[in-house]
This record gives C-alpha cells, structure tokens and sequence, in this order.
C-alpha cells in the first residue's frame, strides 16, 4: 500500500510517502490510523487530533470506516484550503 | 478545463479564449490573489503544496457537477502551486453561458467548492516564522449553502 502525507502531516511525520504491507487485521481506516500510530512519536502527535486530519482512499474523500486492501493508494492531510 | 501550474496565467487571453460555439453571452470570472495582510497578520509569501493526480481528479469533478446544474458553454479552472508572493494570482475561473445568471452563480458555486473540496494547503511566511493555513468553517458554510440548493 502506498502512503502519502501532506502539509504539517508530512512535516510531523517526516517523511511525503512510503511503500507498506498492510498487516492482515487492519481493515479500515481507522484500523490503519491505530496501527500508524504505534509505529513512533512522529505519527502520534501527527494522528493525535483526528478532527483535524481528513483522508482519501485513491484519490475520494473517505471516512474512518472505509475498508482497505493493499493496493490502495492513501493519503493522510489537514483540511483543504483551496481557492 | 482544468489546468493546474506553477506558472502565472494571463487573464485578458484566458477571458478572449473562451468562445463556446457562438452561443456565449455571458462570461463570468474569478481571481484569486495571494493577500498581503496588514500589520500582524502581514506575510512575506505563500507556498502551494497540492497532491497531484487527486488535485485534477477533484477539479474535474467539481467541473462536471457545475455543468450539470447550469447551462455553461465552456469553463475554465486554472489553479497555480508552488511559492507566491504578494498580489500574485492564484486561482481564476471562468464561466461561458448564454445569459448572466448561469455563468454568475456557476463561477460562484464552482470557486466555493474548490476551497473545500481542492486538495490544497497553503504555508505563510511571516515574520515569527512559517504558519499553515487552517481551513475555515465559512468556507464549509458557504459550499454547503450550495449541495443544500441543489
């Protein structure tokens, strides 16, 4: 599964992208933001405050909820501010 | 059409491009620009950053949306990355229609959602150091106002 982070994401987590497999019990979003969140500090202060961290699953918008299988393309990032 | 570029634009040959096929009576526009601020608030530049592939994907979904709801001849959506300074442009759309009423509130629906739903974020430079913009709660109002008229 291809990772990539935007903005103060990538800031706090140090790095833009990164190649995983993603491990057989994680099935959600929300499942991959806990196991993120163990993998260092950097990714638990970056996924510390979820209300200010939006998602996308290959390039839609998507929720907490949304199921997840390795070839998928995810993107953790703060709210967008276009315009 | 959606272009999305670390290059300026020109806003007279943009306008003067958009022709339809002869139906155009009304051509309705937007540019952003980047804002200097005063005092505190005052910045020195601004940094784009986007996600490429998802940035055209959106665009051209929230393109599609607007010509279903209005009868637009053309539309254009130029979006620019990257760092700007002061008074540079940012953004421009424009809308191609028949009659004023559709190109206006075409423009004005499709500049609300690209503030919300556009993946971009904006780093200032200011004088105490470098800040992210935060996503505003009007900017949600505001594109909301829209799928509530739909």
């Amino acid at each position: 599964m291809k990772l990539l982070y935007f903005a103060w994401l990538k800031q706090k987590i140090g790095i833009a992208e990164e190649d995983i497999t993603l491990p057989d019990d994680v099935a959600t979003l929300g499942a991959l933001v806990t196991w993120l969140k163990s993998r260092g500090p950097g990714y638990e202060e970056a996924l510390g405050d979820l209300a200010v961290v939006r998602f996308a699953v290959n390039q839609d918008f998507a929720g907490l909820d949304h199921p997840l299988s390795d070839s998928d393309e995810v993107a953790l990032f703060p709210p967008v501010t276009g315009g | 059409m959606i272009r999305i570029q670390a290059e300026d634009f020109d806003v007279g040959a943009e306008m003067a491009a958009m022709n339809g096929d002869g139906d155009v009576g009304a051509l309705a526009s937007f540019v952003g620009l980047v804002r200097g601020g005063k005092g505190d608030e005052k910045i020195g530049a601004m940094t784009l950053e986007h996600y490429p592939g998802m940035t055209e994907k959106k665009l051209a979904q929230i393109e599609a949306e607007a010509r279903t709801r209005w009868p637009l001849e053309d539309c254009l959506i130029i979006h620019r990355f990257g760092r700007l300074e002061p008074g540079e442009r940012i953004v421009m759309v424009i809308t191609a229609s028949s009659h004023r009423q559709a190109a206006l509130e075409a423009c004005a629906f499709l500049i609300d959602w690209l503030k919300t739903s556009a993946p971009f974020w904006k780093l200032e430079e200011r004088s105490g150091g470098e800040e992210w913009v935060e996503a505003r709660a009007s900017d949600d109002q505001a594109a909301e106002k829209w799928a509530a008229n739909k």
